[in-house]
């Protein structure tokens, strides 16, 4: 069950002294980049004396602006001769954020995946079928290298395109797939209007799903539709991508390889440290990378850390999954929201399909909410009183989850926007 | 015992519209329609002449839809033709939850679709008081 025992189960002593190490390895390397060495000459920061969490503490975070600031070579800290990779996010909201990488961080890279997916259980005679972009965007790339480091077969098909999805997950009897959560969704309606059963006609029986916050809820509601397992998986671009944590067969929460990554937890407005079990920003720093070092990176992600042990035996810390983005929560009636509370109501309710989206409005200066639901057709049963329970029951439901009751509309199957990639959820009209 | 197929459909324009035209193509007869909506949403009932092709069909569609049984009892087309039917109901306490007629032959015979809570303990009590109760293919015999 271990890809790499010894690494995987250290006694804590020796794994904080191991990331003591890698730490002064990095600070060597962000010393080399220019934006790290005006921080440094700016904060009268010596680089050679950080080295434990504590003594990283006193290095400001860095955000994504900072790393658009960067923007070409601001963060690259060897010469791009040494670079094999690079990466990129979309730059749909400005700059792009450009991450290199060299060999031995491709490598690196690589062996993170496959030890998260070794860990749940994928073996060499698997058949893996990789249904994420490839390109810039580090998901398909990233567990495609992973995979193939295990031996597995990879069919590298990436994003979209569901109908040869599933022809392939047919005809090659694909065992196991990476795919976004909400797509997952999506295509076990489509597999089922192809005639077949997702459950008792496909040979699957692992789904690696991330890319984008899900509840525990959405993840129950895969495995029930596939009749397979599913994993969460968590990664960002910043810190390579898939393979920073990753749930192990006990499907309790993420491990976060602590080997190549520092974890910290901080109250998105103080900055200070949560204590385990408080939801806080994730922050990261980066201990394998010698291209793009990067400094308690703050994700936007909402989570919080465990530290009691796991029965796998591994030694890592885990996160809970993500709860939310510092960016995704919207405010309602003077009420914070977050989308992945409204999914996790819904996903919970047998009756209530995969696709829904949540409308924000104003209307004569009051905000308004409406969630559009499309229902299952299989628990349609025929009356309008039971479709009445029905809606007010999720309404009630909602209410108590968010303390706002925002209308709710009944949809049948195939009304709302499909998304073969990451799914929008919330539509937000309002004018400031 | 007849049947029913109720369709669960969103309330605009070319709804029913894509109904008939589904059981139209597919030489699917209709008796009798009915709808009902709340804010929105509603839920039209079809009692047809084959209502499981006509479920079959809807569902390959994946139009929610939901076949289910109903008893249909023949009337005579007269005053106080209904009554007799509400009365045997009412005297053994059972609720009537939804329910639709049609004239089969003006002047003559005219039939009563209902839903009760318990169609079985309905059905023995409308036979055991001399009603005639039809099956789906006695409904197209009128």
């Amino acid at each position: 069950m271990y890809w790499e025992k010894e690494i995987e189960t250290l006694e804590r002593d020796q794994l904080v002294q191991l990331q003591s190490e890698r730490l002064q390895e990095t600070m060597k390397q962000a010393a080399k980049t220019s934006y790290y060495r005006k921080i440094f000459s700016h904060d009268h920061i010596q680089p050679e004396k950080i080295k434990t969490l504590e003594d990283l503490r006193t290095i400001p975070p860095t955000t994504k602006d900072d790393l658009r600031s960067g923007f070409p070579f601001g963060f690259l800290a060897t010469s791009l001769d040494e670079v094999i990779r690079l990466h990129s996010s979309s730059g749909t909201t400005g700059t792009p954020t450009v991450i290199y990488h060299t060999a031995e961080d491709v490598e690196n890279w690589a062996n993170l995946v496959a030890r998260s997916l070794y860990g749940v259980g994928v073996r060499k005679n698997d058949i893996f079928q990789n249904m994420m972009s490839y390109g810039l965007f580090t998901g398909g790339l990233g567990m495609h290298y992973g995979a193939e480091k295990i031996g597995t077969m990879v069919i590298p098909i990436g994003g979209g395109n569901s109908k040869r999805q599933i022809w392939f997950l047919k005809n090659f009897k694909t065992t196991v797939i990476h795919i976004i959560p909400s797509y997952s969704l999506l295509l076990s309606n489509l597999i089922k209007s192809e005639g077949l059963d997702p459950k008792s006609d496909l040979n699957l029986k692992i789904l690696l799903i991330g890319a984008e916050p899900h509840s525990e809820e959405t993840r129950r509601r895969v495995e029930e539709l596939y009749g397979a397992k599913a994993f969460n998986s968590y990664g960002l671009s910043e810190m390579n991508g898939p393979g920073v944590a990753f749930e192990c067969a006990y499907q309790n929460d993420l491990h976060l390889w602590e080997d190549a990554f520092v974890l910290e937890i901080l109250n998105p407005k103080t900055l200070e440290p949560c204590a385990p079990g408080e939801l806080g920003e994730v922050v990261l720093t980066t201990l394998c990378r010698q291209a793009t070092p990067i400094l308690r990176y703050r994700t936007k992600d909402l989570a919080y850390w465990i530290n009691d042990p796991c029965p796998c035996g591994r030694t890592h810390h885990r996160i809970s999954r993500i709860q939310g983005r510092t960016d995704d929560m919207f405010i309602f009636h003077g009420v914070n929201i977050f989308p992945i509370q409204i999914e996790k109501v819904l996903m919970n309710i047998p009756e209530v399909g995969s696709n829904y989206l949540i409308t924000l409005d104003r209307k004569d200066y009051r905000d308004t909410m409406k969630v559009e639901i499309e229902i299952k057709p299989e628990l349609f049963i025929g009356d309008l009183p039971k479709l009445e329970r029905l809606r007010d029951r999720i309404q009630i439901e909602l209410r108590s989850e968010t303390l706002v009751t925002p209308e709710i509309i009944l949809l049948e199957p195939g009304t709302l926007p499909t998304s073969e990639g990451k799914a929008v959820r919330v539509v937000d009209k309002r004018q400031i | 015992m007849a049947h029913q197929v109720s369709v669960f459909a969103e309330n605009k324009p070319g709804r029913i519209e894509k109904i008939t035209r589904l059981f139209h193509q597919a030489e699917i007869n209709i008796r009798a329609i009915t709808i009902s909506s709340a804010n929105g949403f509603g839920v039209i009932k079809v009692l047809v002449n084959q209502p499981q092709k006509a479920y079959e069909i809807l569902r390959s569609q994946g139009i929610p839809s939901y076949l289910q049984e109903v008893i249909v009892v023949v009337m005579d087309d007269i005053p106080g033709g209904l009554h007799k039917v509400a009365q045997v109901l009412s005297e053994n306490n059972i609720n009537i939850e939804d329910a639709y007629g049609f004239v089969v032959a003006s002047g003559e015979k005219a039939v009563l679709i209902i839903q009760v809570e318990s169609q079985p303990r309905a059905h023995s009590v409308l036979e055991r008081n001399n009603f005639q109760l039809l099956s789906d293919e006695e409904i197209y015999k009128y």
